[in-house]
């Protein structure tokens, strides 16, 4: 159904509106491979920014830099977010809590570090053009339904994972790591694979990006765009894959009503943050599942008072 | 080792006690509250900037840096009591929370300051250079190393030797016991949260002196704090200073080996730490 409504809306939508549903889905694939970790490893990234950004540095120096061919440029950025992920990983998985944040935002930084110094491969502040995208997706509305192609399928296989037995255990692993460890489960082995997937779909989101908007630059790695992202997972509902869309929905939204009327969109994003911290942690899709559980309980126990 | 003189390690030094300033304010919060207080960057560069102001106004370079640590401690106070006081106890809230209060103060300070860089005036008795060793060196750093030490000595004595260090230290480890000892626990603690912002409100005076202040400084300043935090163990004072001491000797020869790649020079070693140690040198499981 939401497929169906999802193929049909460049009929019926400008351009604009249609590169914004575009971007919409690129970052719902970001804030999903955030999510397989914070909803259901336990483990909160704030180095997810700086993966997607590799794979769009790398894609874009391949092509406009070595003059290569764009597809395999983004196989390259996704194979180097997937690596940069392992890396991460080797390097955070032991943590949890807070210090996995804490973590995983150094790292995240030092690749911003790097992307900002290193002038001589990334150009430093100046960042990196692309040759921007073949022709036959050249038009908002063939470029839209591409990443459609591109994203649905991800998604399924998103989900497919997060509700195998290696879903399963990973949510064993967020709730009791004691006791997935006396079970006999490889718990490090789990959230290493848990982290290089979610990294590799953070690449393939990167690389998407790449033909979307054509540029990287120091800002595409750095710590606000990891923000932003965790905060459109948060706002979906951490845990609830598919809130994803929703949170990157009304981020991206926001932040177009926002800079269309001032510049102060860093203000936004932050008081955003601050009071869904307070307000509703649980998340826009998450309070919903809330109310319709306690909805549920209350209308199985027609006898039972409070929910 | 090509280029590395005892210039670079006195410049490794200098810049290791501005960022123990930074990081003792981090990890005084962090240790003994549990609080992780990403605001931490952004609260040194409102700080800087601010005491940029008032040394200007003031033609003081003492106002400047009091101004800034009496704003940055009000601060403080307001994200304690205002803010995080609502997801008082839950760790991951109370980060992402001063995360968006990062944002928003550095925003703040971008329509207040401009996007330009900033250097808070030295005095005229720091001006200039001194002998030292046979060599030419920066009286004004000079004055931060020995700032440094005496922030790590007073530190020290007030979280070992006074009856307030007594008090924030059994507070952290029961504050149920404290608070039935007939001592306002929150108050203890709400002054813990005011003196750590201060001493990010400090490093900022004193270090928009010599590094300049910019729009990215505070994410800088932030990741510098957090590496010395990470390296050091959390809430241990010595396990700082150690962190302090080892980014600031790798960040100095960095620079001067691998001018483009400095930041892997502080981060490799750092990694490699971890792989070992996870909670630091100095890091008790909580």
């Amino acid at each position: 159904m939401v497929l169906l409504a999802l193929a049909v809306l460049p009929a019926f939508l400008p351009s604009y509106q249609v590169s914004v549903i575009t971007q919409v889905l690129i970052f719902s694939v970001l804030a999903m491979s955030i999510d397989i970790l914070a909803g259901f490893a336990g483990r909160t990234s704030l180095g997810h920014g700086a993966i997607f950004g590799v794979s769009s540095y790398v894609a874009i120096y391949w092509t406009s830099t070595l003059g290569g061919d764009i597809w395999i440029g983004i196989a390259l950025g996704i194979l180097a977010a997937t690596a940069l992920a392992g890396v991460f990983a080797a390097l955070a998985i032991r943590t949890s809590g807070v210090y996995f944040l804490l973590l995983t935002l150094a790292l995240g930084m030092i690749v911003w570090g790097v992307c900002l110094r290193w002038t001589a491969v990334t150009g430093g502040e100046n960042g990196l053009r692309g040759v921007g995208r073949p022709v036959f997706i050249a038009d908002h509305a063939s470029f839209y339904y591409a990443v459609l192609i591109v994203v649905a399928p991800l998604t399924w296989l998103m989900w497919r994972l997060v509700h195998s037995p290696f879903g399963l255990t990973l949510r064993g692993i967020r709730d009791s790591e004691s006791r997935m460890r006396s079970l006999g489960y490889n718990v490090p082995l789990h959230l290493f694979v848990a982290f290089v997937l979610s990294g590799f779909f953070a690449g393939v989101a990167g690389g998407l990006y790449v033909l979307f908007n054509n540029f990287v630059s120091p800002s595409t790695v750095q710590l606000s765009q990891s923000v932003s992202a965790l905060l459109m997972a948060i706002t979906g509902g951490v845990g609830t894959l598919l809130g994803s869309f929703v949170g990157a929905a009304a981020i991206i939204v926001l932040e177009n009503a926002v800079s269309a009327y001032t510049a102060r969109w860093p203000s936004v994003l932050g008081i955003a943050f601050v009071l869904i911290m307070i307000f509703a942690p649980e998340g826009v899709v998450g309070r919903a599942r809330l109310l319709l559980a306690r909805r549920r309980f209350r209308s199985s126990k027609p006898n039972h008072s409070g929910g | 080792m090509m280029g590395i003189n005892l210039f670079q390690i006195l410049n490794g030094l200098t810049f290791a006690a501005l960022i123990f300033i930074v990081a003792s304010g981090f990890t005084l919060i962090f240790g003994l509250l549990r609080i992780v207080n990403l605001a931490h960057g952004a609260l040194y560069l409102v700080g800087g900037l601010a005491g940029y102001s008032a040394a200007k106004a003031s033609g003081s370079f003492v106002v400047g840096a009091l101004a800034a640590m009496a704003l940055v401690a009000a601060l403080g106070a307001v994200l304690d009591r205002g803010l995080l006081s609502f997801v008082r106890g839950v760790e991951l809230r109370q980060v992402l929370l001063t995360l968006g209060v990062a944002f928003l103060l550095n925003d703040i300070s971008l329509v207040i300051w401009g996007g330009d860089t900033f250097s808070v005036p030295v005095p005229e008795a720091l001006r200039g250079a001194m002998w030292i060793g046979g060599g030419m060196y920066p009286k004004y750093r000079i004055f931060v190393l020995i700032l440094g030490l005496l922030v790590f000595a007073a530190l020290w004595l007030l979280l070992n030797k006074t009856r307030l260090g007594a008090l924030i230290r059994a507070g952290v480890d029961d504050p149920e016991m404290v608070e039935a000892m007939g001592i306002n626990i929150q108050r203890v603690f709400l002054g813990t949260f005011m003196l750590g912002a201060a001493l990010a409100g400090l490093g900022g005076g004193v270090g928009g002196a010599f590094l300049t202040l910019y729009p990215s400084a505070d994410a800088e300043i932030l990741v510098f704090s957090l590496a010395v935090v990470i390296i050091g163990g959390r809430g241990s004072l010595v396990g700082a200073a150690l962190g302090a001491l080892l980014v600031g000797l790798l960040n100095a020869i960095g620079q001067v080996m691998f001018p483009e790649l400095a930041y892997f020079v502080i981060f490799g070693p750092m990694a490699v730490l971890l792989a070992f140690r996870p909670l630091g040198l100095f890091g008790r499981a909580a």
